[in-house]
């Protein structure tokens, strides 16, 4: 397992301390903070404008569904493996969601090996309730028998971070979900991955989840972030969106940083996410 | 509204509270919140000298939060020790009072709040957040304002605050939506915004509204357990 390089440090600042010599500087956040403040960006987007998002397909053969997905130079791997296992006792009639993942060195010189810090946790956990809450998965339809059900395990990692990994993330999930397909079972109901078939998930057609993340800098609201913009930020807020029986609903959401957002803002992020979803689903769909 | 709460609240019912600081008596400052079978209690020590010493910040003093369940808070054990949620939780309850605090005058020093729930029954962070609250206003730290938390849930189609464990087992329709706010006493600034469950962005509008009111609520209630502590 991996962490933040800045963890020890971090778990006490509340995520957007700076003081390693890799981090942006003051003078960077300065000129950052004023060129926000005219809707100007240093690769020239507005503040709402996604860099381009390419994804591609099974990446890992051995996995049920493997996506990469890549967000200008940001990169995520996402992998799905199938599992037969026991139902959780207070949830007997369905089938398990796992999301976990590491913030791998290979994709950072922040991250390093050691336990998870914040970010580590952080990142699947977001994932994970993007997709679980949306109802994209049909659990119920993940029982094998009484006793055997499948447990769908989603392994996220960034193989390059330039910002935006939660957003990344979830599109990588959300595609690999969408390709995954069931390994074989032997007669006793034990997975076989000798066995393929053509079998997919039990997926709503509708519901495809996005994540969409606002970050604060200053009094300017921005999306997309590269590493040094995501660096500057000074709050955040993550909604994981879908579309569920015809209507758009948030189905998860979380404040990061310890500077507050004012209704005003937060009711300002309402239309954009709306918009932004409808977007974000226009660009993937080519890709799925 | 078409729900009926199985306790008989109306929306916008807060099940009963209870506030007292000075609970730990080792500690520079304590309180318990309860929001009726949740029960959390929040100590806490400093400002003292953080170790290690890279670590001190010569700037500002800093906050440094735990919370968790006892382990035998919850139905089934919770294993003792720090979990994944409860590792994000110390984190969003850090979050969520530090806009509130003023440490200038504390350099290189660490204020530790810990937080445990010792019976849940839903809104464990948000009691644990207003326990916190108090407990840092007992310390004598200073403070802009004070911080006021509450889950706000939506079962099916229905807005209402204060969820139970039972409602936030309720099934059907759009199911349960949990949504715990926190916000700065009075102001419109919110300091924990967090959401599971399904509600259409064009709602969230009416969430923080029940937020406000609830809110209200709350901190009449703590600033009541702090004028007691007083004596007044």
């Amino acid at each position: 397992m991996c962490q933040d390089l800045r963890n020890s440090e971090e778990s006490i600042k509340g995520g957007f301390g700076r003081m390693s010599t890799m981090d942006t500087s003051n003078l960077t956040i300065e000129t950052l903070r004023q060129m926000f403040e005219q809707g100007k960006r240093f690769d020239g987007r507005s503040l709402k404008d996604y860099r381009p998002i390419t994804v591609e397909h099974n990446v890992s053969n051995k996995a049920e569904g493997s996506t990469r997905v890549r967000i200008g130079k940001t990169e995520v791997l996402a992998g799905v493996k199938l599992q037969v296992g026991a139902p959780y006792p207070d949830s007997k009639d369905k089938g398990n969601l796992m999301v976990s993942g590491d913030l791998l060195p290979l994709a950072s010189p922040r991250f390093e090996s050691g336990p998870p810090g914040f970010n580590a946790i952080e990142l699947p956990r977001l994932v994970d309730r993007a997709i679980r809450e949306s109802g994209m998965i049909d659990f119920k339809k993940l029982v094998i028998t009484g006793e055997k059900v499948w447990t769908v395990i989603i392994d996220v990692f960034p193989i390059n971070d330039d910002g935006n990994l939660i957003d990344a993330a979830t599109i990588a999930a959300s595609v690999a979900l969408k390709d995954a397909t069931f390994p074989g079972l032997d007669k006793d109901n034990n997975v076989d991955y000798h066995i393929k078939t053509q079998n997919k998930l039990p997926l709503s057609k509708e519901t495809f989840p996005v994540s969409i993340s606002f970050y604060k800098l200053g009094s300017s609201l921005f999306l997309d972030p590269t590493r040094e913009e995501e660096e500057a930020a000074e709050a955040r807020i993550t909604f994981g969106i879908s579309l569920w029986n015809g209507q758009n609903m948030i189905n998860s959401c979380q404040k990061r940083g310890a500077k507050p957002l004012s209704r005003a803002e937060v009711e300002s992020m309402m239309p954009i996410l709306l918009e932004k979803q409808i977007y974000l689903n226009e660009k993937l769909k080519k890709f799925l | 509204m078409a729900l009926k709460r199985e306790d008989g609240r109306k929306a916008s019912d807060l099940r009963p509270m209870q506030a007292k600081v000075g609970v730990v008596p080792n500690a520079d400052g304590s309180a318990i919140f309860t929001f009726g079978d949740t029960i959390a209690i929040a100590a806490v020590y400093g400002p003292k000298q953080l170790h290690p010493q890279h670590m001190q910040d010569p700037s500002t003093g800093i906050l440094r939060c735990n919370y968790d369940l006892l382990s035998f808070s919850v139905s089934d054990r919770k294993k003792p020790g720090p979990s994944r949620r409860s590792q994000e939780l110390s984190k969003m309850t850090q979050w969520a009072l530090e806009p509130a605090l003023d440490l200038e005058g504390f350099p290189n020093t660490v204020i530790d709040v810990e937080v445990q729930i010792i019976q849940a029954d839903a809104g464990t962070r948000t009691a644990g957040i207003n326990a916190a609250a108090l407990a840092l206003a007992h310390a004598g730290v200073p403070m802009r304002n004070l911080v006021c938390a509450v889950a706000i849930g939506k079962l099916d189609k229905d807005i209402v605050v204060d969820l139970d464990k039972s409602e936030e087992d309720f099934e059907g329709g759009e199911g349960p939506t949990d949504f715990p706010v926190a916000k700065l006493a009075n102001t419109d600034q919110y300091t924990l915004l967090q959401l599971d469950g399904k509600i259409q962005p064009e709602r969230v509008k009416e969430v923080l509204s029940f937020a406000d009111e609830s809110c209200a609520k709350i901190y009449e209630i703590q600033k009541k357990a702090l004028k007691e502590a007083l004596g007044e």
